[in-house]
């Protein structure tokens, strides 16, 4: 008898039901009450895209909303000032690196976002000429993402009640570590993506692609239960709300 | 689960733990300020008990047929490319583990936090095996350099303070500045460094999941920091480790438990990160993905009708937050990976109650119900505690009749059920003519004179708080 086949008659035995037939369950799973309220702001009365913005920003991400036409100037902006910020950690980070550690990845001394396939072209429109745009093809190593300044995406969906983007990894998204291992996400969420709760994103959602939920930048409660942002994910969310 | 070593019953624990009055100042401070918190986010859902009674119902329904759901999952997780393992006990999990490691040559795997495996031993069954485990949690880190145990389900090092955790780092972590502050930003940021390269050339990541997502085979994992994503993104083999309750129907149940756990647990409308996937997906993470489902206890706690309803538990930590007992007496005390109040119904169960600290865990609480108000999925604590003392003395005194045994019994019989507890209390009102003139009862009739050997009773007042509502806002009105 397999520890398959056990675990299973146990639990029939603890159950005390025997095997009911899928249709049955489905039925039972069906009737389950549901009280609660699918959304709790009515976007009727409310502006769902602002109270997005708003719960964002409580999470520290940096939230700026601009009309959809402004997307490319914003995105410039945002980066030459990021990669001014960013070369200044860079020359420290190397003479430090330099004093202390015989084995520093090689790569490329420039400032460099990485910018997955399908981004919406439009908006790379006006790319600063001093920021270097990198593909991720072919696939870039962990240890090159690590070098890179950040990166640019857009997303799936976005949840105003809680301040959520959802990544399903698609088209103008990357695979899932282009937006960990950088530690710069700028993120440009159109208004017509913001769903006002977890009830409508979620169905708006295909569970057959990875997902990844976030809220604000990394951050921990671990020392004396405290929030403190900043640990292994992206330190600093930019999230451009276009619309 | 393995009982801690000559970890004493929990009375004698808890004394120890009452005078370390740093330890205490720690666990006030931390608790003081999530209660606060938790208070201020659940206010701000006005349907909070209706989605506390949808979540309920669903962990209910599904732990009714369980059977089900877990061939459904096996399905699904398989169909996405996935490999599902069935493991009885922690023995078992520790050894699939083990030989999936082996199989792909490494001898390090990087870790996001799992209670499970804290339950089954892990790490210390892979380093009998030659293999390191790296635990990349800030608070399991914590744990893990100070070689120490977990005191708490959400945040592991809880007990430690800033300073504490400075000291730790400097004296463990030999990349740590030489400059490190007590700030708990500039120790995050430490963490960060230490663990950045074990992250980027990982071949190995073992997680556990908050949630197993029955029609779509999509595992959960709810986290904060991002060393959750880095494990179960970056790896090119992912082992997850997974109690079989921790199982939802659907998809669409999301809704109602990502509504509940981050304000539960950090007082959070949502916690900044969570990892969704199934099986495999070319191209983006690991190349292969293993699912150990985890029985270890559960299918025989599964077959209690009253305890049972520990199963429900999604692991938020409210009910640690909120007791007064485990405010005072640390987590070490309960002698398990899971402390607190649900770790005095869920230990006992899981392990069984042979040992005396097993025996002694349903008495670490004074039934004051506040776990009960704030748990997510309405698991009534305070009734599984008094069940669970009666089972306690039933293993002890091999089923034979004990006054004490039937007093418990009858006692949760009674919080069952509203007009019972009333005539109940009708009754209590009734035995005042045994006060005597101290205004307690001194000495009780027996059998329960067992009782009042060692200790007054307390006079039930003239008057039920019931009966007294029914009087004065008249019959009918409920409280």
């Amino acid at each position: 008898m397999t520890s398959r086949d056990r675990i299973l008659g146990r639990i029939r035995a603890a159950t005390g039901t025997g095997p009911a037939t899928p249709a049955d369950v489905v039925a039972a799973y069906a009737a389950l009450p549901r009280p609660y309220l699918s959304a709790h702001h009515d976007p009727a009365g409310h502006d769902i895209v602002a109270l997005f913005a708003e719960r964002a920003a409580d999470y520290r991400a940096v939230v700026e909303r601009v009309a959809p036409s402004d997307v490319p100037a914003a995105i410039t902006r945002v980066l030459a000032q990021r990669a001014d910020e960013a070369g200044h950690v860079r020359a420290e980070f190397s003479a430090h690196a330099a004093e202390n550690s015989a084995q520093e990845p090689s790569g490329d001394p420039g400032v460099g976002f990485v910018v997955p396939e399908g981004l919406a072209g439009e908006w790379l429109g006006a790319w600063p000429e001093s920021v270097a745009q990198v593909r991720d093809v072919p696939e870039l190593s962990a240890a090159r993402l690590d070098e890179l300044a950040g990166v640019v995406t857009g997303c799936a969906v976005a949840i105003a009640e809680t301040g959520t983007i959802v990544l399903d990894h698609g088209a103008g998204q990357g695979r899932r570590a282009l937006t960990l291992v950088p530690d710069f996400h700028l993120v440009i969420v159109r208004a017509d993506q913001v769903e006002p709760d977890l009830a409508g994103a979620f169905a708006r959602l295909d569970p057959g692609r990875p997902q990844t939920l976030i809220s604000g930048p990394s951050a921990t409660s671990d020392i004396e239960l405290t929030r403190v942002e900043g640990v292994h994910g992206p330190r600093t969310l930019h999230v451009l709300l276009a619309g | 689960m393995p009982t801690y070593l000559g970890m004493p019953p929990f009375p004698e624990a808890a004394a120890t733990a009452l005078e370390d009055s740093q330890l205490r100042h720690n666990l006030a401070h931390a608790t003081g300020v999530i209660r606060a918190k938790r208070a201020g986010a659940v206010a701000e859902l006005s349907d909070w008990e209706q989605l506390r009674s949808a979540a309920k119902a669903i962990k209910d329904h599904t732990l009714a047929h369980l059977d089900h759901y877990l061939l459904q999952l096996e399905e699904t997780v398989t169909r996405a490319g996935g490999h599902v393992h069935w493991a009885g006990d922690a023995a078992e999990a520790n050894a699939i583990v083990a030989s999936l490691v082996h199989a792909t040559g490494a001898d390090r795997v990087v870790k996001v936090k799992s209670i499970a495996t804290d339950e089954t031993g892990l790490n210390q069954a892979l380093a009998a095996d030659g293999i390191t485990a790296l635990e990349t949690d800030l608070a399991e880190l914590i744990i893990q350099l100070g070689h120490d145990r977990s005191s708490h389900i959400l945040v592991p090092a809880i007990h430690r303070n800033r300073s504490e955790i400075r000291e730790i780092f400097l004296r463990e972590m030999p990349d740590a500045p030489r400059g490190l502050t007590d700030d708990p930003a500039e120790l995050a940021a430490a963490a960060r460094e230490h663990l950045r390269r074990a992250f980027l050339s990982a071949k190995v990541g073992v997680s556990g999941a908050n949630f197993a997502i029955a029609d779509t085979g999509s595992l959960v994992v709810v986290e904060s920091e991002g060393n959750g994503r880095m494990c179960v993104t970056l790896p090119e083999t992912l082992i997850s480790v997974v109690g079989v309750e921790k199982i939802l129907p659907s998809w669409r149940d999301l809704e109602v438990f990502l509504a509940l756990l981050p304000r539960s647990s950090t007082a959070e409308r949502m916690n900044p990160y969570t990892s969704i996937w199934s099986g495999v997906t070319p191209g983006d993470g690991p190349r292969d993905f293993h699912l150990v489902l985890l029985d270890n206890g559960r299918t025989a706690t599964l077959a209690d009708r009253i305890g049972r309803q520990a199963l429900r538990c999604i692991r938020c930590s409210a009910c640690l937050n909120v007791c007064p007992v485990y405010e005072r007496a640390g987590g070490h005390a309960y002698g398990s990976p899971y402390p607190g109040p649900i770790g005095a119904i869920l230990s006992p169960q899981l392990r069984g109650m042979s040992s005396p600290l097993d025996r002694s865990l349903p008495y670490a609480s004074t039934l004051c119900g506040a776990c009960y108000d704030v748990c997510p999925v309405a698991i009534n604590i305070p009734e599984a505690l008094v069940y669970l003392r009666s089972k306690a003395v039933d293993a002890k005194r091999g089923k034979k009749f004990s006054p004490e045994r039937a007093l418990f019994g009858v006692t949760a019989w009674g919080l069952r059920s509203p007009r019972r507890l009333k005539a109940a209390q009708r009754a209590a009102s009734a035995s005042r003519k045994l006060v005597g003139r101290s205004g307690t009862i001194r000495r009780l009739p027996p059998p329960l004179s067992g009782w009042t050997g060692t200790r007054d009773a307390p006079a039930p007042p003239p008057e039920s708080f019931r009966a007294w509502w029914a009087r004065t806002r008249g019959p009918g009105s409920r409280p």
